[in-house]
């Protein structure tokens, strides 16, 4: 799409810049303190380290990547029971490939393939469904992750597997929610935010509304942002904007494809086939509750979790692991003491060194060298 | 998984389950459109929209409207900016420039 360039255009990089320049300025002068935005999403964590963005900001800004990446939230214990439904005889368990490397206590998905177990990787929920078409003789377990932008993807799966009459289909759901989320973050003690950054995906589906609490009771601003670099910084020059005129509003850079009022079609189907869980256990952050979701009663012959047994255990992080403390961004990536040495992108510690959109696997890849240089250390 | 990426309707293959044909950078698959359609924007009507597709989903139109509309506003922004800075320049006193 032509368009698309032109969030790239260089120049308008410029003009933004220096108004973000101007505007932090101003700010930190008065407050006394630099400012820390949070971007939520781990789709802007990927693209503000693949553009530099961090780099070309004033140290007047700094930018905490928050939890947003449901690949890196994911606890020890849930891989455990992927890898336990992976290696159930007659299974064949179905994944996006950013969960196959994901560390378990004992091994990942990618171990227990190698191991033999039948595990495949899926572009779409859709295609686990295929499989289960053409294999009637076999039970196909779709692991279902992320925040609300593929919650219905894997909701409709579930709707079209009921339509169609596949039985031999079911869904390990680790689904987790955006808004508990939030909330979670605003709530703990050690963490001073001045601004959000939403994510444009997730608002795609539950559209801007369901933040309004966060302008209302927590008085901070947040503007939903798309994922070129030229609408990172758009949305980061509006976060600055409602600052300096002491404002909290929702605001969405991202209108292109977000609609204040989410999408009807996903929002009905993610209601029909979900239901808030009491809590959900995250990775680095501990319990959060109504964080995840599961399958509603009426749907339960297609959830993996009854169907099977699984072992569900807690399984505490390696101690040497800082993941939480990078996720709610008490601290930089590169102040893990095992960054970059036992912790690495080919043999990850922590899942936030996984996927590309987790912090630390970004700061390994573009950002870690670029940051210390601007930094002058 | 959660970025998505835009393609465009080239056909619709299944209207019973709502699936039609796009091609995303060149590379043709079928893709559920249910979350794209509604009564004002039938089934039919999407051939030739522009999409977001996460995971076998069009969860979005392209809104090419709002698009332009925001690169008008970054435009516009960029001419502000500069008049801003040409302004804070003569304000200064001469010669001191602004930081
Ligand atoms: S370096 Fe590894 S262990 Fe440390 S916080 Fe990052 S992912 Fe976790």
């Amino acid at each position: 799409m032509k368009y698309v360039d032109e969030f790239r255009d260089p120049e308008k990089a410029k003009r933004l810049l220096a108004e973000i320049e101007g505007l932090s300025a101003r700010i930190t002068e008065r407050l006394g303190r630099p400012l820390a935005i949070m971007e939520v999403c781990g789709g802007h964590t990927h693209s503000i380290f693949k553009y530099g963005i961090e780099t070309m900001l004033p140290r007047s800004v700094e930018l905490v990547h928050g939890p947003g990446c449901p690949v890196c939230v994911l606890p020890m214990g849930r891989v455990d029971d992927c890898v336990a439904l992976a290696e159930t005889p007659g299974v064949i368990f179905t994944t996006f490939g950013d969960a196959m490397r994901v560390p378990g206590s004992k091994k990942s998905l990618l171990q227990a393939k190698a191991e033999g177990a039948d595990v495949r990787m899926v572009y779409s929920p859709l295609d686990a469904l295929a499989i289960a078409r053409d294999n009637p003789d076999r039970e196909i377990v779709f692991f279902g992750l992320g925040f609300e932008t593929t919650m219905p993807s894997t909701a409709m799966t579930v709707l079209a597997a009921e339509a169609e009459g596949i039985e031999n289909f079911s869904l390990f759901c680790n689904h987790i929610t955006i808004i508990p989320t939030i909330k979670a973050i605003l709530d703990s003690p050690d963490l001073r935010l001045d601004g959000f950054l939403g994510p444009g995906h997730v608002s795609m589906v539950i559209g801007t509304r369901p933040y309004n609490f966060i302008a209302e009771h927590y008085h901070r601003p947040v503007v939903i942002a798309g994922f070129e670099p030229l609408d990172i910084l758009h949305a980061l020059w509006m976060v600055l904007k409602q600052i300096d005129e002491g404002r909290a509003e929702i605001e969405n850079q991202y209108a292109r494809i977000v609609p204040e009022e989410g999408n009807a079609v996903a929002l009905d189907a993610i209601a029909r086939v979900f239901e808030l869980r009491p809590y959900f256990e995250w990775r680095g952050l501990g319990s959060i509750d109504h964080s995840g979701v599961r399958i509603r009663e009426a749907y339960g012959r297609f959830d993996a979790e009854r169907r099977f047994s699984v072992p569900a255990l807690k399984i505490a992080d390696p101690k040497s692991c800082q993941c939480g403390e990078v996720l709610k961004g008490v601290i930089k990536p590169r102040d893990c003491k095992v960054f970059g040495s036992v912790c690495t992108p080919e043999t990850p510690l922590g899942a936030l060194m996984v996927s590309s959109e987790g912090a630390c696997a970004a700061y390994y890849q573009y950002g870690d060298l670029a940051v210390l240089e601007a930094e002058g250390a | 998984m959660c970025l998505g990426i835009p393609g465009q309707v080239v056909e619709i293959t299944d209207p019973q389950r709502k699936l039609g044909l796009v091609d995303v950078a060149g590379v043709k698959r079928e893709i559920n459109l249910a979350c794209v359609v509604d009564e004002a924007h039938p089934l039919e009507a999407c051939v030739g929209d522009w999409v977001l597709v996460h995971v076998g989903f069009a969860m979005s139109r392209i809104d090419a409207q709002q698009a332009a509309e925001t690169l008008a506003i970054l435009e516009q922004l960029g001419e502000v900016q500069e008049e801003i800075a040409a302004m804070r320049a003569s304000a200064a006193s001469p010669g001191a420039g602004t930081p």
